[in-house]
């Protein structure tokens, strides 16, 4: 029996040990091909463009310079950009937040009438799309006359990520034991006081990853802003980087600003992103972060 | 919905008056309030256009009315359009074949790349999930100008590379036509959704007992048998549900389409949502678009409902 099994078992540890190796070296093409599209953003961010428009590509940004971002800072148009994208974010972020942490309390901390209808209608908006709204969304804002402001496009960004975060404050609230809460009751805190001293500090991470995710969200919305803001002093990030696509129509791209510029917008978006990356991708519930 | 309900309750509760009950009351009511904030917010940015969107899609808006007369009603005039009239019936064929065929190719290779991770040594499968989280991690809108460049006619790597490879690619315009165009976007929209689903089935492997897979080939399993027979029963649950999440995600593609129309602009290559935004934004064919919108949300609905009652599971 041992005998026979021996050389069975030595030949499929072998196979194991061949395939291993074939899989590890499609594995590392295919990391390739998916990490060099950001590669290249880089790289061709560095380089000036005679060198972009050259007939044979250069794959590494030898003789590379900040030139292109130095370019696009000047330009006065990012810098408006920028101020517009935060001051959007920043009132979405935070109002969103607000309002999600609110109802998440309610729906994991109290039993009432209406809750389970409240928690279906939040899944079910959640995945409403943009595209099926915007048309409306767009008539009602030129109506009250919010058009091409900041509150405007806030009000729409808050209605379009406060069903998620209701749901992801939700899972932190309920994972944070309601005893603690009555002990500290018990010792004389107040409920209020319970609440802030023990439950709060509990509760910081999921306010910071559902902050994240509201930021990612906000910061990279073009659908809405697009029909919203129409008018160019009014551009938030993801739209000023879209004309530069658009000037190429009438002339020869800058190849190397329009990197730049992509790489100045990308940047916070992928550390932010890293940072809470785990926390999206446990559970499925995550699955909302595209967009 | 919600806020109809919250509203006959505490009607209900404070029926009753007696003192003992003020105490309850106020608790009672607690709940009420704290999603009263998020409720008039939906109903503000969500429940107004919806309704309005509705109404729009029964009425018909012509030159009329831009000087200011109502809307004549038409009932469902509109709804019949869709699948009546030849140009707008394309673009609901297209959106949908383009959904099915991202959907399915973004699946396929998201399973694939996370039986891979699975395969390879640690350090490897590192190297792999960095790269899939950078691409993941990318804004749309800068992955399209990456994207675009890379394709760009002229001076873009994939003409070059393809041209030194032996074919004749260059100076091929890809988003000419609008093949072309869906080729590139469904590159784009593959590149980005897959490491989504990558992790998403990588979490689900690690489920699968090693000592349950060691069994089977130790009883004369092939490596697609044990594929079939232990681990897409095991990773079935994540399976479904990221599917079905692809195909809501790619039913609604907007800025993907509408940033490589930017470029060159092909005729006929609209989707539902670039084609929503040219009737609503452009032409002001409100009832058109709205009708549209509508389509397109019932059959997000239609589709959400299987992920929608998974989550709810979840919740109790």
């Amino acid at each position: 029996m041992t005998t026979t099994a021996q050389p069975v078992a030595r030949k499929t540890r072998h196979r194991v040990k061949v395939s291993r190796i074939v899989f590890g070296v499609i594995a590392i093409i295919l990391a390739l091909i998916w990490v060099f599209p950001v590669y290249w953003m880089l790289s061709s961010s560095l380089l000036p463009n005679v060198i972009l428009t050259s007939s044979t590509p250069r794959f590494f940004p030898w003789g590379g310079s900040l030139d292109n971002y130095k370019a696009v800072m000047q330009g006065g148009t990012f810098l408006k950009a920028l101020w517009m994208s935060l001051q959007v974010t920043l009132l979405s972020v935070v109002v969103a937040i607000l309002f999600a942490f609110l109802a998440a309390l309610a729906i994991s901390r109290f039993k009432f009438r209406g809750r389970k209808g409240f928690v279906l209608a939040i899944l079910f908006i959640q995945m409403l799309p943009a595209e099926g709204l915007f048309i409306a969304q767009y008539k009602m804002m030129s109506s009250v006359h919010l058009l091409n402001t900041v509150i405007g496009v806030s009000i729409l960004y808050i209605a379009a990520v406060v069903p998620f975060t209701i749901w992801m404050l939700r899972g932190f609230v309920a994972g944070i034991p309601a005893e603690l809460e009555e002990s500290a009751q018990v010792d004389g805190c107040t409920p209020a006081g319970a609440f802030f001293r023990i439950t709060f500090p509990l509760l910081a991470p999921g306010l910071v990853a559902s902050g994240v995710y509201a930021f990612l969200q906000a910061w990279n919305e073009f659908t809405i802003a697009l029909v919203i803001l129409q008018r160019e002093d009014m551009r938030t990030l993801p739209l000023w980087l879209r004309t530069f696509i658009t000037a190429s129509q009438a002339r020869e791209t800058d190849w190397g600003a329009v990197m730049a510029a992509s790489t100045l917008v990308a940047i916070p978006v992928i550390i932010f992103f890293l940072l809470v990356q785990g926390r999206l991708t446990s559970g499925l519930v995550a699955g909302a972060v595209k967009g | 919905m919600a806020s109809a309900h919250s509203d006959v309750t505490t009607i209900h509760v404070g029926g009753a008056a007696a003192p003992p009950v003020a105490r309850r009351r106020k608790v009672r009511l607690a709940p009420y309030l704290l999603i009263l904030p998020a409720i008039i917010m939906l109903l503000l940015a969500m429940g107004y256009p919806l309704g309005w969107q509705i109404w729009a899609s029964f009425m018909k808006f012509g030159l009329k009315q831009q000087f200011g007369a109502p809307p004549d009603f038409v009932g469902l005039a509109n709804y019949v359009t869709i699948f009546t009239d030849s140009t707008v019936w394309g673009v609901v064929g297209r959106s949908l074949l383009f959904c099915i065929v991202n959907a399915v190719l973004t699946v396929v290779i998201g399973v694939a790349l996370a039986l891979l991770m699975n395969a390879v040594n640690k350090a490897i499968r590192l190297i792999l999930q960095i790269a899939l989280l950078l691409a993941w991690a990318m804004p749309v809108v800068a992955a399209m100008t990456v994207w675009i460049w890379l394709f760009d006619w002229r001076r873009g790597v994939i003409n070059y590379v393809l041209t030194s490879m032996g074919f004749n690619f260059s100076n091929y315009v890809w988003l000419g036509t609008a093949m072309g165009l869906y080729f590139v976007a469904t590159v784009v929209v593959v590149w980005m959704s897959v490491p989504f689903v990558a992790f998403s089935i990588y979490a689900g492997l690690t489920q699968v007992s090693e000592e349950v897979m060691e069994a089977a080939s130790l009883d004369g399993a092939t490596s697609f048998k044990r594929f079939t027979s232990i681990i897409v029963p095991m990773i079935r649950p994540v399976l479904m549900i990221v599917a079905l999440l692809q195909i809501i995600w790619d039913l609604r593609v907007f800025t993907q389409i509408r940033m490589l129309q930017d470029s060159q602009m092909p005729l006929d290559s609209d989707l539902l949502g670039t084609y929503i935004y040219r009737l609503g934004v452009s032409s002001g064919d409100f009832s058109m678009a709205s009708a549209l919108s509508i389509f397109v949300l019932i059959l997000t609905i239609v589709f959400s409902i299987a992920y929608v009652l998974q989550l709810v599971k979840e919740d109790s």
